[in-house]
């Protein structure tokens, strides 16, 4: 079985950003040792239940525990003291109240013994209902500025999610796509981390503005591993 | 009035009647009933339901007719307050333009013969006032398709709109009955039977491989009998076509699938002709047939292009054209493949490989629709394996050898269409639901726990987790029939109802802007184009499409924008394989054919002497043998097999036997697949490994690589999840994509591999992910093919270590670099923007 192997050998790449030290992990989580802060964005938990909810369109009821599995292997191996839910980790207003109990007392665990925010987004304005941790709408910690929605106006530091990105690469007439991290100099974006999140091209109009063309970059994520490519290469 | 009896094709004296009125207006027009029309009209008024089995010309579509037309004919008019009769007969095909064509030639006899009957078609492009109109007030004779059928039926005002249907008339049969839709109109037609369990049906079709099969499509099953068929009218073959291979004095390819070689040849066949239909098997070689052929076009002759992508509007002046004998040339794919009438075509040319005997039989009948006189085709192969497989193709011919492939079982995601379309008709017992299901031939051994699980998804997607049922579709009521939550169901069904799922398209628009400019807008629309397709360009690229070279400006929301360009060398659509796969009967002709040198004198002599070259520097292998070969060749060593089994299977073979080669350390690379090749290439030495015993062909070919290792694959595969995506459409666990509406954010949607990656680790044995395998096992990785050519090779197996690449192996070694193995190519293109980055800074 090639596809466990490898994810025990999740390879996590360094970076810098405004002159601090970050891990972004395969995963799709970023790591912040210094201090000891780890950020997901848009886990969309229930999302599956609300496509049933709302459509009668029957998905796998299987993404939240997925989801949460992922994050707690993130957990296991950051051991972060702090972790930050970037916004839309509820996929709608009633998705904390849909959550199977298997699944609540699992998110219990895992917040456990440390400080969880739950950054507010589109999908979820008000706190959850009966989960617990601190609940805000942005979040400023030292030089790194933590909100749902990028802002329109340029802010240093901003650490933002919603947007899902993806980035694509074309080579040889094939094209490769794939769940990334954005940023230039002064913000940066997180792809989402729900199993049952779509992606959209960092080339698409609704990421207009929102970074320095030239100093754009991508972290591609496929599979364990982490691929840096320059903004120069991503197509649409 | 004629009432006698015939002896034609059949055994027993049937007798019929038929009225004056028709009587006078075949003599009027100079003919005779034929035989079989009267022997199906005689089955029919005994209330039978018959199978149809003729060549084009035949009056096919008559025969089908004439029952319902002389039955319409005796039945009085309605008086004044009496209710309408409401249809009397239902006529199905697969194809939108047919339907309208059928009731063009039906309205010929009904107003010569002034009868008293309305026809009228409903397809997709009725407008929604005349469907409206049609369920108040029907015509006798309806000509619709087979998701219009599913839609009818999905209505709970269905049983009253059938009650007096007495005849569905199913034309090409042939083709409808090996898709899904086939399936879904097998259920539709079992729904008919519960509404009139007297109900005739008549099959219109080519001559397949085996008619049985059809007949049993005619009637309903019943599990615990014998099987069913209907009865059988055999019209054998009128006048046999004469094909040719094209005698090129040029040298014909190792490789490729253009023919460019023998365009000149080609030009000469069409100037000696009246009007020329040339078939090929993809839309991109359509494109570069049309564009050779103008580029020596020097008499400026009227030759067209025809696609199924081109633009309707252009679509329909082509074939107003052709029906006016204004044109003396048509490029065509398969588009024109079913029974539209051309025109006088005299010549019919094919250009590439035919893939099936049949196949080409039903192509080259279209170009003649006069039953007596031959019809004539060339056969103009691409390259040296092409011409065995022409070859065979006219053998086949010749012996009026038949492979249609063998039906398929009803499949599971269609079945769960049908049961959400019947509760949106109104409650129904599961009881007589599944007993109406099992009454259709494709679903005639459908167990019913099978069936119940199908409820149970439709229900709340049949997850062993019972989250959804405070949600549920469908619910069971206390008389344990079943019905409909919402009515809101109702409406999502019909807009996801239907079997053919698309690849997503972009319109192509025509702009005089070029660069930079950030607005464009309107311009004509040439056509559509698949997404993929567009995705590989990036602006400035040139490609061919409806005969123009076009440069690609830009791809906004659902449009690219391309501009008039004069590139002398375009980039071309490449070449992605015919869809369909060399046929089981034409693949062992070619071995044959291989294996007997007495045979290679049929074929061109540079095609003899490669053959001869081949058996001198390595081996020939017997008709029911598997060479395998291994050579050096540059830094890198080679292994060739050659099982004739079609692209599909072998790039399934390549994938496993790669996966083989990487246990024993024998260090693959990557692999190449053909429909008569494979080629693996590695950093070891294979002829070494095999000498000293660490590698055996035995072994490397054994069956058993179907199970692990093919579970494994599967596991990652990219073909079984677009397999998935389509189940998962079909069923209704993905919502149809529908054009305007993807702008609101793809990040929005849920992929079907995402779900897909989710179900499978979750809960592998789920319903969808079987109905996925199923699919899979003769669709995209066609394994049941890959399992019949290794239990039939077993110890057949013939390894010959060579110190070159030999003959025979050069086609496939000529691909290699056009393609290259999905998974992991990606990860290296991702390697290689990586690094891309580093060399910036």
């Amino acid at each position: 079985m090639t596809a466990v192997a490898k994810q025990h050998d999740n390879c996590p790449v360094e970076i810098q950003f405004r002159d601090q030290r970050l891990f972004v992990d395969p995963r799709g989580s970023l790591f912040w040792p210094e201090e000891r802060l780890l950020v997901i964005s848009d886990l969309h938990l229930e999302k599956g239940s609300s496509f049933a909810a709302h459509r009668g369109v029957f998905l796998p009821p299987y993404d939240t525990h997925t989801t949460l599995e992922a994050l707690a292997l993130c957990i296991t191996d950051w051991q972060p003291v702090r972790v930050v839910s970037l916004g839309d980790s509820f996929h709608d207003e009633s998705a904390s109240t849909r959550l199977p109990q298997s699944c609540k007392l699992r998110l219990r665990q895992l917040m456990e013994n440390r400080d969880w925010i739950w950054v507010s987004g589109n999908h979820d304005p008000k706190p959850p209902e009966d989960i617990g941790g601190t609940f805000c709408s942005e979040l400023q910690i030292g030089a790194l500025n933590f909100i749902h929605e990028p802002r329109t106006i340029y802010r240093d530091g901003e650490i933002a999610g919603h947007l899902h990105p993806c980035a694509k690469i074309r080579r040889r007439g094939k094209t490769v796509r794939r769940r990334c991290f954005v940023a230039d100099d002064k913000r940066m974006i997180l792809p989402a981390f729900g199993a049952f999140t779509g992606g959209l091209n960092v080339r698409n109009e609704a990421f207009d503005g929102l970074f320095e063309n030239h100093l754009l970059r991508a972290w591609m994520l496929s599979g364990a591993e982490v691929y840096a490519v320059n903004g120069k290469a991503l197509v649409r | 009035m004629s009432q006698q009896v015939l002896t034609s094709t059949g055994d027993e004296n049937l007798p019929f009647f038929l009225p004056d009125v028709f009587e006078t207006w075949f003599s009027k027009n100079g003919w005779q009933p034929r035989a079989h029309q009267l022997e199906l009209l005689a089955h029919t008024q005994a209330g039978q339901s018959t199978l149809l089995i003729a060549p084009t010309g035949a009056g096919k579509t008559l025969a089908g007719f004439l029952p319902s037309l002389v039955e319409l004919t005796q039945t009085p008019k309605p008086k004044p307050g009496e209710a309408r009769r409401g249809i009397h007969t239902l006529y199905i095909s697969p194809l939108k333009a047919l339907a309208v064509d059928i009731k063009r030639n039906l309205e010929k006899p009904i107003d010569e013969m002034a009868l008293p009957i309305e026809v009228e078609t409903r397809t997709g492009d009725t407008p929604v006032s005349r469907r409206q109109r049609q369920k108040l007030n029907p015509p006798q004779i309806l000509l619709t398709t087979p998701e219009q059928l599913a839609l009818l039926i999905a209505n709970k005002d269905a049983s009253r709109f059938f009650e007096h249907l007495d005849t569905v008339i199913l034309d090409e049969l042939h083709s409808l009955v090996i898709s899904k839709r086939g399936h879904l109109l097998s259920l539709g037609l079992s729904r008919l039977r519960t509404f009139r369990p007297e109900l005739k049906t008549i099959g219109l079709s080519a001559t397949v491989a085996d008619p049985d099969e059809l007949r049993r499509w005619l009637v309903p099953q019943c599990p615990t009998d014998e099987i069913a068929l209907s009865q059988f009218v055999h019209l054998q073959g009128g006048a046999k076509p004469e094909i040719s291979i094209l005698k090129s004095n040029e040298r014909i390819p190792w490789s490729g699938h253009s023919a460019r070689y023998a365009m000149p040849e080609v030009y000469e066949a069409i100037k000696k002709h009246q009007t020329t239909l040339l078939f090929v098997n993809t839309r991109s070689q359509a494109e570069m047939l049309f564009q050779e052929l103008w580029n020596i076009n020097e008499d400026t002759l009227p030759i067209a292009l025809h696609h199924g992508s081109l633009d309707v509007a252009q679509r329909r002046r082509v074939e107003e054209a052709m029906q006016r004998n204004a044109l003396r040339a048509i490029v065509a794919t398969s588009t024109l493949d079913l029974g539209i009438d051309w025109g006088d075509v005299d010549l019919v040319v094919h250009v590439g490989a035919p893939k099936g005997a049949s196949r080409l039989a039903q192509r080259i009948g279209r170009s003649n629709h006069r039953i007596d006189e031959p019809s004539k085709a060339i056969l103009v192969p691409a390259n040296r394996f092409e011409v065995m497989e022409c070859q065979a193709a006219l053998d086949a011919n010749y012996y009026g050898a038949q492979d249609t492939p063998p039906l398929v079982e009803g499949s599971l995601d269609v079945l769960a269409q049908h049961v959400l379309g019947s509760a949106c008709a109104g409650p129904f017992s599961a009881e007589n639901l599944y007993q109406e299901v099992v009454s259709s031939a494709p679903y005639a051994t459908l167990n019913r726990e099978m069936f119940n699980k199908i409820v149970q998804y439709v229900a709340t997607g049949g997850y062993s987790l019972k989250t959804y049922e405070q949600y549920a579709k469908i619910k069971e009521n206390a008389d344990g029939t079943w019905r409909l939550s919402h009515p809101s169901f109702a409406q999502r069904y019909r807009m996801n109802c239907g079997t053919i799922i698309e690849a997503p398209m972009l319109d192509v628009r025509l702009t005089r802007k070029r660069g930079k400019t950030s607005a464009f807008r309107g311009g004509p629309v040439l056509g559509k184009i698949e997404e993929w397709f567009v995705e590989s360009l990036v602006p400035g690229d040139t490609f061919i499409f409806s005969g123009q070279t076009l440069r690609l400006e830009a791809i906004q929301e659902a449009s690219c924008y391309v501009s008039k360009a004069s590139e002398s060398d375009p980039k071309i659509p490449s070449y992605m394989g015919g869809k369909f796969p060399l046929s089981t009967y034409l693949a062992d002709q070619v071995r044959g054919m291989l294996a007997d040198p007495e045979k290679w004198k049929n074929l061109p002599p540079q095609v003899g002497e490669w053959l001869e070259i081949q058996k001198l520097k390595s081996i020939l292998p017997a008709r029911d043998e598997l060479l395998v070969e291994t050579f050096p060749r540059g830094d890198r060593h080679y292994l060739i097999c050659y099982p004739f089994e079609g692209r599909l299977a072998h790039q399934t073979l390549g994938m496993l036997l790669t996966r083989r080669l990487e246990r024993v350390k024998a260090r693959p690379l990557g692999f190449v697949a053909t429909d008569y090749a494979i080629a693996v290439w590695g950093l070891r030495d294979f002829s070494k490994m095999m000498q000293n015993g660490e590698l055996s062909v035995d072994q490397l070919f054994d069956e058993d690589m179907l199970g692990d290792d093919l579970e494994t694959w599967l596991d990652e595969s990219f073909l079984l999840k677009r397999t998935f995506r389509n189940c998962a459409t079909i069923a209704g666990l993905i919502e149809r994509r529908f054009p305007g509406k993807e702008k609101t954010g793809r990040q929005m949607t849920v992929s079907s591999d995402l779900i897909y990656d989710v179900l499978r680790s979750h809960e592998p044995d789920h319903i969808l992910l079987q109905a996925t395998r199923i699919d899979a096992a003769h669709g995209l990785l066609d394994i049941r093919r890959l399992g019949e050519m290794l239990s039939r090779t077993r110890s057949r197996i013939v390894h010959k270590a060579l110190d070159q690449i030999s003959p025979l192996a050069v086609p496939v070694m000529l691909e290699i670099g056009k393609e290259s193995v999905v998974g992991e190519a990606q990860e290296s293109l991702l390697q290689e923007a990586a690094s891309e980055l580093v060399d910036i800074e």
